[in-house]
């Protein structure tokens, strides 16, 4: 019975994450020595996932199913695992996922663990290393029952190509996976920006601002260099930023490739919450703040005078290195 | 309307994690538990729906005689009744069994838990409880208003926020935005003379699946020493051609 990865998207679309995940189950499915199925929902160029190991993919077409609904979508993929018999299945991390996870758990009485960082450690006790403690601390989890779930944590095993042959199969729903429990009534989301979620870089400010008036310069930093905007809890909790902003430990996790910290000074709980991110760099005019050392680079200046020179060098490079 | 907060008992965010027994524990020495975040601000919506639109609010909790002093706090911030199960919390799926137990005796119409506890991070609870009493449910829910028995919710997407409808009974995962910041309550005398009052029953745990296991911890390797950079030249430098970030 195959490795089975649910492989998000978006408009028809895969997310980013869709290959990660798939890299991911592939890597499982080695250790096994059996193969990956992916099931997705209204997908076009399902081809793509044969890139990460994927050698069946099972499309659910379905007008009914067009838009996110948790209910419906874990009893869609619940049929799915139940079709091809897997045992494990592998997840993403994203909010929507987040979302269906316990609820598929619930369907399989499955065991479910979230946030893991690494391939699992053995597959006989199944053992997987996975965050806890908000990124202060590691857990080494077994799951014990027969059917398992992980959640790979976002960013942290990358996307690894291993070409492989596919084939791509309807796979019907039955007509009960369609519930009315919820409905979404309306989507309010940025189109075309980098979310904190997603994105390579993400480009955060604290109080050190001074104020809302000053997030111009933010926000022109962060469209040169594609990246998302975040701020620290303070900021968020004075109304400067809105709540989606806000990351740390009790806010969003980040874990991009660069993360910019300007005038945040590093409390324990925004460390906690950012310390996945691979390379972390801090701006800031205090040499005492804790930021600097949980970062790997950093700049003690004003950020009044730092970032707009970092905004005229990074044009400058930009243009160089395209 | 009868709610239900689910409650976690952990360490504040300011605590430094260490584990102990061979790092198979996590060491409470020094640590201060508090009412997982997420929750409370579960609780202070229960309390505006109380206060405005009249309801009962119970709070249960999974955890041994250690949990009790979090609870009396949950109670002075205007809880009516608690319900403790007497079991060790060591799985997201054991949990919610125990818990489901609890929101069949007491029929609630809503049932409100933090997405998720900020020491095991699992964000399980909420729907695994949800799907054990075939309730609905909304998760990452930063804002939720209820008439009768119509539910408007919003909650957060990668990006962004979607508005949801949906109906009682319900089971929602909160976080911040179900109130703010500054509507967190800190208990006055008269609600902590009150909550010794009130009535903490203890519950013996039904059978049920523990899921998985935490056989060990560990803490994230040291970091490395920070590089500074006296110029945005050299730092955009070291990005480039040292991290091979941009």
């Amino acid at each position: 019975m195959s490795v089975l990865v649910y492989t998000e998207s978006e408009k028809g679309k895969f997310k980013k994450n869709a290959f990660e995940v798939a890299s991911y189950a592939s890597a499982v499915a080695k250790m096994m020595g059996t193969t990956v199925t992916a099931v997705a929902f209204n997908t076009t160029e399902n081809e793509s996932l044969a890139t990460y190991g994927v050698s069946k993919v099972l499309l659910i077409n379905d007008s009914s199913l067009a838009t996110f609904n948790a209910g419906a979508y874990a009893k869609s993929i619940s049929q799915a695992i139940k079709s091809t018999d897997a045992k494990v299945v592998i997840l993403s991390s994203s909010t929507d996922t987040k979302y269906l996870a316990p609820l598929l758990t619930a369907q399989l009485s499955a065991g479910y663990v979230p946030n893991v960082v690494q391939a699992p450690e053995s597959t006989s006790p199944f053992m997987v290393k996975r965050t806890a403690f908000s990124n202060k601390g590691f857990a080494h989890t077994q799951i014990d029952t027969d059917i398992k779930i992980i959640g790979v944590s976002n960013n942290a095993f990358g996307v690894h190509e291993i070409k492989t042959d596919i084939s791509v199969e309807e796979f019907s729903v039955s007509s009960d996976a369609v519930v009315n429990d919820t409905k979404s009534i309306e989507i309010d989301k940025v189109i075309g920006k980098a979310t904190i979620a997603d994105a390579d870089i993400v480009v955060s400010a604290g109080r050190g601002l001074k104020g809302p008036e000053n997030w111009g310069m933010i926000e022109e930093l962060a469209e040169i260099l594609g990246a998302a905007t975040a701020c620290s809890k303070p900021v968020s909790d004075l109304g400067w930023r809105p709540h989606g902003e806000h990351v740390g430990q009790t806010g969003k996790p980040v874990a991009s490739n660069l993360y910019i910290a300007i005038g945040i000074s590093g409390a324990i709980q925004h460390l906690a919450g950012v310390s996945a991110s691979k390379t972390k760099v801090v701006i800031n005019n205090d040499p005492e703040a804790p930021f600097f050392k949980a970062a790997d680079y950093g700049i003690v200046g004003d950020a009044f005078e730092v970032v707009p020179q970092l905004i005229e060098k990074l044009k400058e490079f930009k243009a160089q290195n395209g | 309307m009868k709610i239900l907060v689910c409650i976690s008992n952990v360490p504040d965010t300011t605590s430094k994690i260490n584990f102990t027994d061979g790092d198979t524990k996590f060491d409470t020495n020094g640590v201060q538990f508090v009412i997982n975040p997420n929750d409370e601000f579960g609780l202070t919506r229960a309390m505006w729906f109380k206060e405005k639109q009249g309801a009962t609010v119970h709070i249960a909790t999974v955890g041994g005689p250690n949990v009790e002093p979090t609870m009396r706090k949950a109670l002075a911030i205007g809880a009516d009744e608690a319900f403790r199960v007497n079991a060790e919390p060591t799985d997201g799926f054991y949990v919610a069994q125990q818990l489901a137990e609890v929101v069949k005796t007491g029929g609630y119409d809503l049932v409100i838990g933090g997405r998720e506890s900020i020491d095991y991070n699992g964000g399980m609870v909420p729907g695994i409880l949800a799907s054990l009493t075939n309730m609905n449910f909304i998760n990452s829910c930063i804002n939720l208003e209820i008439e009768g028995d119509n539910v408007t919710a919003v909650r957060e997407i990668d990006g962004g926020k979607e508005k949801l409808s949906s109906s009682l009974p319900l089971v929602v995962g909160g976080q911040k935005g179900l109130v703010e910041e500054s509507d967190l309550r800190i208990p006055n005398m008269r609600g902590i003379m009150m909550a010794r009052k009130k009535s903490l029953s203890v519950l013996e745990p039904v059978d049920g699946i523990k899921a998985t296991e935490d056989k060990k911890f560990d803490k994230p390797a040291p970091k490395g020493q920070v590089k500074l950079a006296t110029s945005v030249d050299e730092l955009v430098d070291l990005l480039h051609n040292e991290a091979k970030v941009i």
